[in-house]
């Protein structure tokens, strides 16, 4: 099901809900491995992929292994040889993969991982929330978060530009909400094969010197050396703030690689995205399809002369904190919407972070932390207006909220 | 923004609501337009009531939530009607339902005061071409009837593509039967 659109440089247009999305681009991709442990909390990415494999439509070898502990691993192995490695999980399929987390990006292996967000149990529950990658934003991997399918698909192009360059060299989790957008057919606008090849290239390794001289990052029998080998207190240290200041160095490398896109498909995303923010009294701060419905609330309100914005988070981590306080500018009060929910905590993880940044900066909003859609509930474009509403109506001298907010909460 | 139409279907599990959804939406991108299809995101097993929904509109659709005031409710299997089906419906909502009764018969029975209900007795007629009870596409052939979101050509095109043989000779005629059959009231 496709038309030419010639205005996008001859695009097809797909209608592909956000797995098939994600697939379509790992199979113009072709990446040498794919590991999955395709049972539930498995979304159809895998499904789809291994489709392609058993069609010949790809040259990747597809492994199924036993648990999503393995799917990681088989993947940090693929990787560390010089392949390109991905693979896709949800929810507690993620949670059991944590050792394997810390050990790819310690190792500095530029895997991709899809994550279609889903709740982590107990109680059991499969649909829509961030508890899992937010459990993960620690990890060291680069986290992206999407809003439609056509950022599901983009964002694993561009994915692999941004892990493999030369001064990042770190793993991506790629999210998109779990049904919301995974389970969603929408329109999305496709590069043909080759254009992706082109814009991808080759891998590249950082030089090393091994056993036998200069080499590339990568076990090769022909010039052995040693990889994720024992580090004590003498090194581990330094390891990981290089590994820590190669996260943060890898905002310019998003920023680059995504305006590169951008001249192919004419799609421009950014480290955030604010909307109809200029004059903005009162804004809402997330990440996700969430922001979708939130721009189409903004819409609303602002026909009838109402002075709202929004600022979506596209990269989470590393956190584009510069970014963000050019975007708050002069906005008063600053709600911050997550599907998340940080136990014990003074808020939740956006929350802490953006309290963090704005505490060394002159201009201090109001900020008010909601917590929303846990487990798949809805969040309608009235409950965002009510919070606008309720917003608008805070003086930021006289009145304080200090306790966490809950948006669609029964009491 | 008023250009955006929001469907649900309401069928039983193994009924076609979710590919009448797709169907829908792919003959919407047909045409160029900006589409969504979605299931209602719940356990899912044959004979459990279901719904799907669609959103087809002129301009890059933003919303992600739930549809709560449906344009369109089409009702795949009259066994369902009831409170769910009328939920969030405004006065210009048109319903579209598979049943041998009225639309006054109709009316009455759910007590809705709408300027629209449009009945077939898609059951029947696609007993009678394929010899099946499945009333997927004979429903999509009344909606396109009842309303102008998408050409008729539109949706023959894309079952053209998801289908072959008889079965598609089948559909395409139940298609055109039901657009022609449907009665409003």
């Amino acid at each position: 099901m496709y038309r030419d659109d010639s205005e996008k440089m001859n695009q097809k247009l797909l209608g592909l809900n956000g797995d098939e999305a994600a697939a379509y681009a790992i199979k113009q991709v072709n990446p040498e491995v794919v590991a999955a442990y395709p049972i539930t909390p498995q979304t159809i990415i895998v499904e789809r992929f291994s489709e392609y494999v058993a069609n010949g439509l790809v040259d990747s070898e597809f492994v199924a292994v036993e648990s999503e502990h393995s799917a990681l691993s088989a993947c940090v192995g693929a990787s560390a040889t010089g392949a390109r490695a991905y693979t896709a999980t949800a929810a507690n399929g993620l949670a059991l993969m944590w050792e394997i987390l810390y050990i790819a990006s310690g190792m500095r292996q530029p895997i991709i991982m899809s994550i279609a967000n889903r709740a982590l149990s107990g109680p059991l529950n499969i649909h829509n929330d961030h508890s899992d990658s937010m459990g993960a934003r620690d990890s060291g991997w680069i986290q992206i978060y999407c809003e439609n399918c056509q950022e599901v698909y983009d964002s694993h192009i561009t994915a692999w530009r941004i892990a493999e360059n030369i001064n990042v060299q770190l793993p991506i989790m790629i999210c998109f909400d779990g049904f919301t957008i995974s389970h969603t057919m929408e329109n999305v606008f496709t590069l043909n094969d080759e254009i992706v090849q082109n814009f991808i290239g080759k891998r590249v390794f950082p030089k090393i010197t091994g056993h036998l001289g200069e080499t590339d990052l990568r076990l090769n029998p022909t010039c052995p050396i040693t990889m994720g080998a024992m580090d004590l207190q003498d090194y581990y240290f330094e390891h990981k703030v290089q590994q820590h200041e190669a996260l943060l160095n890898s905002l310019e490398v998003i920023e680059s690689v995504e305006n590169e896109f951008s001249e192919i498909t004419g799609r421009e995303y950014g480290l955030i995205q604010s909307y109809m923010m200029e004059d903005a009294d009162v804004a809402l701060i997330g990440m996700g399809s969430v922001m979708g419905t939130t721009k189409y609330v903004v819409d609303q309100l602002r026909s009838n002369g109402i002075k709202v914005g929004l600022i979506k988070i596209r990269c989470y981590r590393p956190f584009p904190k510069e970014k963000l306080v050019k975007a708050i500018s002069n906005c008063k009060v600053i709600g911050i919407i997550e599907k998340s929910l940080s136990f014990g905590s003074v808020g939740s993880p956006l929350y802490q972070d953006i309290k963090t940044v704005l505490y060394d900066y002159e201009k201090k909003p109001l900020i008010i932390g909601y917590v929303h859609g846990l487990g798949g509930r809805d969040t309608s474009p009235e409950n965002l207006k009510q919070i606008f509403q309720d917003l608008l109506k805070i003086d930021n001298l006289t009145k304080k909220i200090g306790n966490q907010q809950y948006i669609g909460l029964r009491e | 923004m008023n250009n955006l139409s929001e469907i649900r279907f309401h069928g039983r599990g193994g009924q076609g609501a979710w590919t009448a959804s797709l169907l829908l939406a792919q003959a919407g991108l047909y045409e160029g337009k900006q589409i969504q299809s979605f299931p209602a995101f719940g356990p899912e097993r044959a004979g459990a009531p279901l719904t799907a929904f669609t959103r087809i509109s002129d301009k890059p659709i933003l919303i992600h939530s739930n549809v709560y005031e449906p344009d369109f409710i089409v009702v795949l299997d009259s066994t369902l009607l009831g409170s769910s089906v009328i939920k969030g419906i405004k006065k210009n909502t048109k319903i579209i339902i598979n049943s041998n009764e009225s639309p006054k018969d109709i009316k009455n029975k759910l007590n809705i005061n709408l300027n629209e209900v449009w009945v077939i007795d898609a059951t029947s007629l696609s007993l009678s071409i394929m010899g099946l009870p499945i009333t997927n596409t004979a429903m999509l052939g009344s909606l396109i009837k009842s309303s102008n979101i998408i050409k008729l050509d539109s949706l023959i095109s894309v079952v053209k593509e998801r289908f072959s043989g008889k079965i598609l000779e089948q559909n395409i005629e139940l298609i055109k039967k039901a657009y022609e059959q449907v009665v409003m009231g």
